[in-house]
């Protein structure tokens, strides 16, 4: 009997003991594989920043387009942000909409559309735009196509009467006087880039310079996002500040279409802010997925995407070519990141030196 | 730094992070560690073969006794950091997570030195082959955390003729502030180490690396250079710029070819802690038994810049400094950049140990996702001071695609660790590129003795 006591003492002894010891304290430390710090940037953050610097042509954009630029939005994000975290279930994968990417997407969307477009067809947009721009292939990260630009070649395609009309009729901008919108609205009735392609074939007799201020300040022709270019370079200022996006696309994208457009005869500054170029080239075009990985594939890219809007804006039945500019040029982007690579340090210069080395054993 | 260069580096600069500096012991003067009481000198210390050690159990020591050689080329010696008797010849948990045969002495604390250590009379004035005898004996390593033998690297072979040597100066990694407390305080003898280096390698040029955000180590350098004719260069102030092979770019514009060393573009990087090392072995005699650790880090009450003896446990150092604080958090020895999270504080301080970085619970990195998720922004591309392409070689990895590894120059990274750094998603694209080194040289291995059997088989077969 007088043993059992004792083993019992030994085992609390041996239970308690390591919190006590010197060792078991130490063995909790935590360890991990180096770095063992990290930058503070998250996917989060990235796409939180993104989405604060479309907001001044998201508010501008509503302000102007009213309640049914604001429904429009809305639903688009509605659209996808429901899809993600529909289809994400369904694959029984963590849903990850909290993240913001799927925010954005919506909210891209909606900026690409006319403010007056009936509710449904947004929802629609953002739900094709997800499930088949993103999720389809595999979610964030493994997409070819620009989600966004996806669910608005769909809609666009399928209902190109909405898509084409639901303009705004009366502008309601602060800087811009309605009169010489009307003026300009009473000659034409078109949008600026399809009035501008009247006037190369000789129909219609209207300056580029007429458009500028509008452009610039309130455009009532074009979709929610395209209202002002000003406020669309306000919110590349703010990617480009904080390191968000590369400069080399923008500027390359939008370079290339001005030097295009001005070679083929159009007023080139007119060519830079009209249609979607800008929102294109600032917000869809330097989407991280869906553009090459180093900076000689992302000039290549943006060049690219130059022509290609070039070509569609001059020579097809399209009024606007940037967003199937964009859409051909993510389809080239695998392509273009296999040809594409930098040479590591070190590499050309091992191969002078085998060079050399050859050349001597030649010699000898 | 003007105008113009600040927008071109703005806009086309490439490789690289800026994290936070956080020396928070820059400003502390060196000072002597603790007197530990029993001390584990792993007799695995350098890059190289282990030693074998000299001593027996019950053995009485003495500081700066040999107590570990090898025979092998590639290899440094070890010696006694403290006077007393050897408790134990065995395994004990070693800084690089593996266990290592060490030796364990119980200090009698009065640090007596050994017999026969002396000055050199005229260092520079040696034969390099003497210097380089020295060198070997004193059981020096390159003390920037590589712990490459020193003596190997003063020895190129005779078709390679080194030019320039760099004294390291940039100490990139945050929190470490040894190597800028060693330059600020004892310039004079990082520049006579030098100059035995330079003397040993046959160097005409002598540069002095230091990062701009060092200005107290710049002006110590160029007082104590003088008239010397060592010039002093001043770096950008980018993480990796101590690496060897971005510093070399940095300051002769060449790169080492791919898989070579620096002795093959003419250049012999050492340390400052190094050279400081060899000038001490020369002035004194004493081979390296103490090196400077910097502590620092919110894990841990104090900070400086402290004297270690080599074997010192880390938990006598972080004692020494006033204890953990705020309960366990990691503890890495080296920076946070590239240094080794332990497990224990029951490690010793090796001549490779730099710093011991603790930090708190709170500054641990818990998000990581689970699995390989990349949203192909292109940071680890632009950030890579090597040129690589860490999302494809984390990718690669992650699926194990090893033969496809090779096309991306997997052998090429540093793992310096800008790409995990700047990664939004944080992944962990060093352990997943350390894990592809791993299989891809196990492949290579595998494809290799496949092809020699099959040759045997068919030389068989045609013998038959």
């Amino acid at each position: 009997m007088p043993e059992e006591p004792l083993e019992k003492e030994q085992e609390t002894e041996e239970i308690e003991a390591p919190p006590a010891s010197a060792e078991a304290p130490a063995r909790m430390l935590s360890i991990g594989v180096s770095p063992h710090i990290r930058d503070k940037d998250t996917t989060t953050g990235i796409m939180g920043w993104v989405i604060l610097a479309l907001l001044p042509v998201t508010v501008y954009g509503i302000y102007m387009g009213g309640l049914s630029a604001f429904i429009v939005v809305l639903m688009s994000i509605v659209g996808a942000v429901a899809t993600e975290a529909g289809i994400q279930r369904l694959r029984h994968m963590p849903v990850t909409i909290l993240d913001l990417s799927a925010v954005l997407t919506g909210l891209l969307l909606g900026l690409t559309l006319p403010p007056k477009l009936p509710f449904w067809i947004p929802l629609l947009g953002g739900a094709v735009a997800i499930a088949l721009g993103k999720q389809i292939f595999g979610g964030l990260g493994h997409n070819i196509f620009n989600p966004a630009l996806v669910g608005r070649a769909v809609i666009f395609v399928s209902y190109s009467k909405y898509m084409t009309t639901s303009y705004l009729a009366t502008p309601k901008a602060p800087l811009i006087t309605s009169q010489s919108i009307k003026a300009i609205n009473s000659v034409t009735g078109a949008t600026p880039l399809a009035a501008q392609g009247l006037v190369r074939k000789g129909e219609l007799t209207i300056s580029a310079s007429r458009y500028y201020k509008p452009l610039l300040f309130g455009n009532p022709w074009g979709c929610i996002g395209e209202v002002s270019a000003v406020l669309i370079l306000v919110g590349l200022a703010v990617l480009l500040y904080k390191g968000l996006v590369d400069w080399r696309i923008p500027v390359c994208y939008v370079g290339t279409v001005v030097i295009l457009s001005w070679i083929l005869g159009m007023d080139p500054l007119f060519a830079a802010l009209a249609g979607g170029l800008l929102i294109g080239a600032c917000f869809m075009a330097t989407d991280y997925v869906t553009n090459p990985m180093t900076a000689w594939g992302k000039v290549i890219f943006a060049v690219g995407c130059g022509v290609m809007t070039t070509i569609l804006r001059f020579y097809s039945n399209l009024p606007e070519g940037v967003m199937f500019a964009i859409l051909f040029m993510n389809g080239l982007t695998p392509l273009i990141d296999r040809y594409v690579r930098p040479v590591p340090y070190g590499v050309r210069a091992l191969r002078r030196m085998e060079a050399e080395a050859e050349k001597l054993g030649d010699a000898a | 730094m003007g105008l113009t260069d600040n927008i071109k580096r703005a806009l086309f600069t490439r490789g690289g992070v800026h994290p936070p500096a956080n020396k928070l012991a820059a400003s502390v003067k060196i000072s002597d560690g603790p007197n530990p009481e029993r001390v584990l000198i792993p007799l695995t210390q350098h890059v190289g073969s282990p030693c074998e050690p000299l001593v027996e159990k019950g053995e009485k020591v003495l500081v700066g006794q040999k107590i570990g050689d090898s025979e092998a080329y590639i290899s440094a010696p070890v010696h006694a950091s403290v006077s007393g008797e050897v408790a134990s010849i065995a395994k004990f948990t070693h800084p690089s997570g593996r266990d290592a045969l060490a030796v364990e002495i119980i200090s009698d604390l009065e640090d007596t030195p050994a017999e026969g250590i002396a000055p050199a009379p005229d260092p520079l004035g040696m034969e390099p082959g003497d210097i380089r005898a020295r060198v070997r004996e004193g059981g020096i390593v390159g003390m920037g955390g590589a712990a490459f033998p020193t003596h190997v690297k003063l020895n190129p072979p005779s078709d390679k003729r080194i030019e320039l040597l760099i004294v390291n100066g940039a100490e990139c990694e945050p929190y470490l502030s040894a190597d800028y407390r060693l330059m600020v305080e004892r310039a004079q003898d990082v520049l006579h180490g030098a100059r035995i280096i330079s003397r040993a390698v046959g160097a005409e040029r002598i540069v002095v690396a230091i990062e701009q955000t060092s200005p107290a180590a710049i002006s110590a350098m160029r007082d104590a250079a003088g008239s010397g004719g060592e010039e002093v260069f001043t770096l950008p102030a980018v993480f990796p710029q101590g690496a060897e092979k971005t510093l070399i770019k940095t300051i002769t514009g060449r790169d080492v070819p791919s898989g070579k060393l620096p002795m093959d573009v003419g250049a012999l990087v050492d340390n400052v802690g190094t050279c400081a090392a060899v000038s001490e072995l020369f002035l004194t005699g004493m081979p390296l038994v103490k090196r400077i650790v910097t502590v620092a880090g919110d894990g841990v009450t104090g900070r400086g810049n402290l004297r270690v003896k080599v074997g010192t446990l880390v938990r006598d150092v972080i004692d020494h400094c006033g204890g953990l604080e705020g309960g366990l958090g990691q503890v890495i020895l080296g920076g946070p950049m590239t240094g080794l999270s332990q497990y224990t504080l029951d490690v010793p301080v090796t001549k490779a140990t730099g710093g011991i970085v603790v930090l708190s619970k709170e500054s641990i990195i818990s998000e990581e996702p689970g699995h390989f998720t990349c949203i192909r922004c292109g940071r680890c591309v632009r950030h890579c001071p090597m040129n690589l392409m860490p999302y494809l070689l984390g990718s690669y990895s992650d699926a194990g695609m090893w033969e496809e590894l090779e096309s991306v120059y997997i052998n090429d990274c540093v793992e310096c660790g800008c790409c995990a750094y700047i990664c939004p998603t944080k992944n962990p694209l060093v352990q997943l590129i350390k894990v592809g080194k791993e299989g891809y040289s196990r492949r290579k291995r595998k494809m290799e003795t496949l092809k020699k059997d099959k040759e045997e088989k068919s030389l068989e077969e045609s013998n038959a």
